[in-house]
């Protein structure tokens, strides 16, 4: 990584990526789970802002993927011939998003640790009865029957973009006063707070900003797969998100990424039809996977870097 | 008017079931200051060690409910000593990662074909459903039994925190785990067996459930079980009372929910009540502040 | 990332041109309705096996491939995704249900795949939002307005009812179609409906809506339900004393209803798409194949799958071609296709046109009652 100017491997790595998509050397299907890839990877990003650099529990974030998915998918699905609805609409999904966590983050954040954690699984399955009911505020949400007629908008100059702007903010984040008062609300609230860092703010615009980022990769998960359906923000999605967080690391980037690469192309990989029984001991493996993490290595596989 | 009373007895039988799964949740918080989220499948496991022995090897209802009891506090034990214990000086949330690792595993590990299975199973009835009937309302046998139950379990939970020298040692460690253990109580043995007792009270609650709403599925625990939380926080975690009355709340809201409004909106009003406490008041109904000691 | 791309390249390796013909298959084999994936799968091998035996379409030997979608609607557009280009499926069955369907009807689309669905009733898997049709899609099972319908005209004229109460799930739109087309059409027809309510997937307390149903003593209560959950409050409705006739769709149908349900199911109606006692040949040689292959008698998900797979053989063999635009012109043009669930004609919405059976349980067992033909 450091060899090359980032932004020069930054351009690199998106040429390569683009001569694979136009010559199709890469067939549709694993340019669709590339991209999806790239959602994941902006989607656990966002929790490991919140969970992982400062310390934030949340089991909210499948409701905010699912927030910033439904209120961009509505936009373009209402106004489906102006191309100006495409960066309107992105704009809704990150800072409506953004906004409703900052309304939500106000009063939940005061909560400390395990209770922060419920309150937001509580929020979370809130936001799944509002999805199962939608229709009844516009039809075209399509409630429980899941919503259609969303345009394919999502390709690989959003996706990527997104991303690396992602990654650039939350590198820069990190490193500066902003990200030094974080890790010092982490280690020890209390004492940050005598320290004279306003810590609630603190916290309320990492959750908000986290929360963001979720909201991102819902317009892209809307506007890849064109359809949309409550089940897909149940807050066990959180556990997942949760789970490739602390198998990267807390509060490292590389490390979100790499395990966010490497949990989908295990569960693509695993498509080959394996006998149910073995699929199945997969479900058990993760979890005993999570609970000796915790024992043995709480700060991820990779660690911190 | 009459309507309204037969809604309430539904919401109290649904009520005085979550209390006993509250219970559990409450006295291990109280304790470890953990979020046990392997409770509600504990609860699980319980209700299906019962329909084993109803069904299976045809036991007696009386002696169903000590065995169920007997290996669903051994299985809490053992979960703690392996899963949590290693834990007890790590930050809170691992333990809470932790404890949903273990409310996972048992789910799907009871999924297996040749543990309990995937499908849904019906839960034998031990005696005949006859319907009471009190000048137009009606209770029905079931109900009653639940109650009996409960009501009985709840006295004899009381004796043994209130009148007994185990309970003495299990309010002080809550109290002050540090000066407990200086004071010669031996703390690992007194939080073993307050997961034991709380898993015990659980699978009670499991096989009261399967009797009243007669079917048994592997992730049947995981909303009954987060229920059952709200309702111990309603009344103030870490305090027995509050945890049965909270429950009761709790079931009686939800069911007076279906009843005037609609079902659609239950959980989210359950939970919805849940951030507004925990908001406000973070304390229950019955608690009282704590100060964060730095 | 970069060391991945040789892994790349390798995979997509471009397949030869074979004398055989690929046929997709995707299903819930894992996740909360394996138990339908595993019936839908079986019928799916038991048919291809039949028509190998008999020397595969168009002279060629017919290979296949399945993919598991666990019943989650990413995983089945992805699972869509591998099937057509790693895999180079020109034709898929699937999914069972809608909400995978749906998804997966836009990756067929575009993609230029045929796909029939044999068990998904929700409307919009072959039309779009908008009403116009996805000509790729077809389904070889009758759709929700159509089961709604038959089940409330059987209600009123059948069983004389004029109150009808509906309990539903909010968050299953196959359950929400039934009960909504099923109010409109006995409302339709004159009758009342008392109550109209809905509850969540993981209720399991329905005492709140049942005394609700039972203050207004309704003739129908109607629960277009899964089996498991219609068991669970026929149980509790009886233990009630509500007296109610109860009446469903074919989510009632499943060996483990009355394992489940007992004494509480018994009298109750449903509608479903073929009985195993209907004595017509195809149905009874059907049922005594797949029995001899599998060990139980095929539920109605089982039949579907093997209907749809063999109305997509049979347009193969009536287009002569494996050309995808020829066979997916023969097959909008099936008429009275004889099926074991009945006799099929595709209409232009890519439904089949067929009766639907009502059934009843009675002593444990399913009973013939009655078979409807469209209007």
């Amino acid at each position: 990584m450091k060899k090359i100017p980032s932004f020069l491997f930054i351009l690199l790595l998106y040429l390569i990526l683009k001569i694979l998509f136009t010559t199709n050397l890469l067939n549709p299907y694993l340019q669709q789970i590339i991209l999806y890839v790239g959602i994941i990877i902006i989607w656990t990003l966002g929790l490991n802002l919140i969970y992982g650099f400062s310390g934030q529990f949340s089991l909210g974030q499948a409701g905010f993927y699912g927030i910033g998915a439904y209120l961009g998918a509505i936009l373009t699905k209402l106004f489906p011939h102006s191309l100006a609805i495409i960066p309107l609409s992105l704009f809704a999904s990150f800072f409506g998003t953004g906004l409703i966590a900052f309304l939500i983050g106000i009063p939940v954040l005061r909560l400390r640790s395990d209770y922060l954690a419920i309150a937001t699984l509580g929020f979370g399955i809130i936001v799944k009865v509002l999805f199962d009911n939608a229709d009844a505020i516009l039809p075209q949400f399509g409630g429980s029957r899941g919503m259609l007629g969303i345009p394919k908008y999502t390709n690989l100059e959003i996706t990527y973009l997104f991303l690396i702007a992602v990654i650039f903010l939350m590198r820069n984040l990190i490193n500066s006063k902003y990200g030094r008062a974080l890790l010092a609300l982490k280690n020890d609230e209390i004492t940050a707070d005598v320290m004279g860092i306003n810590t609630f703010w603190y916290k309320t615009f990492a959750f908000a900003l986290g929360s963001s980022f979720a909201g991102i990769a819902g317009w892209l998960y809307a506007h890849l797969y064109t359809f949309l359906h409550p089940s897909n923000f149940e807050f066990l999605k959180s556990i997942d998100c949760l789970l490739i967080v602390i198998l990267g690391g807390m509060g490292s980037i590389t490390g979100t990424i790499l395990a966010a690469i490497i949990w989908i192309f295990l569960i693509e990989g695993l498509r080959v039809i394996l006998p149910a029984s073995l699929v199945e001991w997969r479900f058990i493996i993760y979890p005993l996977l999570l609970i000796i993490m915790m024992i043995k290595r709480p700060q991820g596989i990779l660690g911190k870097r | 008017m009459s309507y309204l009373c037969q809604q309430l007895i539904n919401g109290l039988q649904l009520g005085s079931v979550y209390a006993l799964i509250a219970l559990g949740y409450t006295m291990v918080y109280g304790i470890v200051r953990l979020i046990n989220f392997a409770h509600g499948d504990i609860f699980m496991i319980g209700a299906y060690v019962g329909y084993f022995a109803l069904n299976v090897y045809k036991i007696p209802l009386p002696f169903v409910f000590p065995l169920a009891m007997a290996i669903c506090a051994l299985l809490g034990m053992t979960i703690e000593k392996l899963a949590y214990k290693p834990l007890r000086n790590a930050p809170r949330i691992n333990l809470l990662i932790t404890a949903m690792g273990v409310s996972l595993f048992l789910e799907y590990f009871s999924s297996l074909k040749f543990i309990f299975g995937p499908n849904f199973l019906a839960y034998p009835r031990p005696f005949r459903v006859t319907n009471i009937c009190l000048g137009g309302l009606m209770i029905n046998s079931v109900t009653i039994f639940v109650f009996l139950i409960v009501f009985s379990l709840l006295l004899l939970l009381e004796i043994i925190v209130y009148r007994t020298k185990i309970g003495m040692a299990m309010r002080a460690v809550s109290y002050d785990k540090e000066t407990s253990a200086l004071m010669g109580i031996n703390v690992d043995n007194i939080i073993s067996f307050t997961f034991g007792l709380g898993s015990a009270l659980a699978a009670v609650g499991g096989i009261l459930y399967g009797i009243a709403y007669p079917q048994i599925h592997p992730f049947m625990g995981i909303m009954p079980g987060l229920k059952a939380f709200v309702a111990a926080v309603l009344g103030g975690i870490g305090i027995i009372k509050g945890a049965v009355v909270g429950a009761l709340i709790m079931g009686v809201l939800e069911v007076l929910t279906s009843a005037y409004l609609s079902s659609t909106w239950r959980d989210a009003i359950a939970f919805s009540l849940l951030i507004l406490f925990l908001i406000f008041k973070p304390t229950g109904i019955f608690g009282k502040e704590e100060m964060e000691k730095v | 990332m970069k060391k991945l791309f040789p892994l790349f390249l390798l995979l997509t390796l471009f397949c030869q041109k074979s004398s055989v013909i690929k046929i997709g298959l995707i299903a819930p084999i894992t996740g909360d309705v394996k138990t339908f994936g595993e019936s839908v799968k079986n019928a799916f091998l038991l048919a291809i096996e039949e028509a190998n035996s008999r020397g595969g379409v168009l002279g060629k030997k017919i290979t296949y491939v399945i993919a598991d979608d666990k019943n989650d609607p990413t995983e089945a557009a992805n699972a869509g995704a591998k099937l057509i280009n790693q895999d180079r499926v020109n034709y898929i069955i699937g999914s069972v249900s809608s909400k995978c369907s749906i998804p997966l009807s836009e990756i067929c689309q575009p993609a230029d795949v045929l796909m029939v669905t044999p068990t998904s009733t929700n409307p919009k898997v072959t039309i779009r939002d908008d009403g116009s049709r996805k000509p790729n899609i077809f389904r070889a099972c009758f759709i929700d307005p159509f089961q709604g319908k038959v089940a409330a005209k059987f209600a009123l004229e059948q069983l004389k009812a004029k109150k009808a109460a509906v309990l539903y799930d909010i968050g299953n739109d196959y359950t929400k179609g039934l009960a909504e087309f099923f109010r409109d059409a006995f409302q339709k027809g004159g009758g009342v409906i008392t109550v109209y309510e809905s509850y969540s997937k993981d209720d399991v307390d329905f005492s709140a809506l049942l005394t609700k149903v039972k203050g207004e003593n309704p003739d129908i209560l109607f629960l277009p339900d899964y089996y498991n959950k219609v068991a669970l409050i026929a149980k509790q409705a009886r233990q009630m004393g509500l007296q109610s006739i109860l009446l469903g769709g074919d989510g009632w149908d499943s060996p483990d209803m009355v394992k489940i349900a007992g004494e509480a199911i018994e009298g109750g109606y449903f509608t479903n798409h073929y009985s195993p006692d209907d004595p017509r040949p195809e149905v009874q040689e059907w049922v005594k194949k797949y029995e001899e292959k599998y060990g139980s008698k095929p539920d109605a998900l089982a039949t579907l799958a093997y209907d749809a797979t063999n109305l997509l053989l049979e347009a193969i063999r009536r287009a002569n071609s494996e050309e995808v635009s020829k066979v997916r012109e023969a097959l909008q043009k099936i008429r009275e296709f004889k099926c074991v669930s009945g006799e099929m004609s595709i209409d232009e919405n890519g439904d089949p046109i067929k009766g639907a059976v009502i059934l009843q349980y009675k002593g444990g067992k399913q009973v013939f009652v009655a078979m409807v033909k469209p209007d």
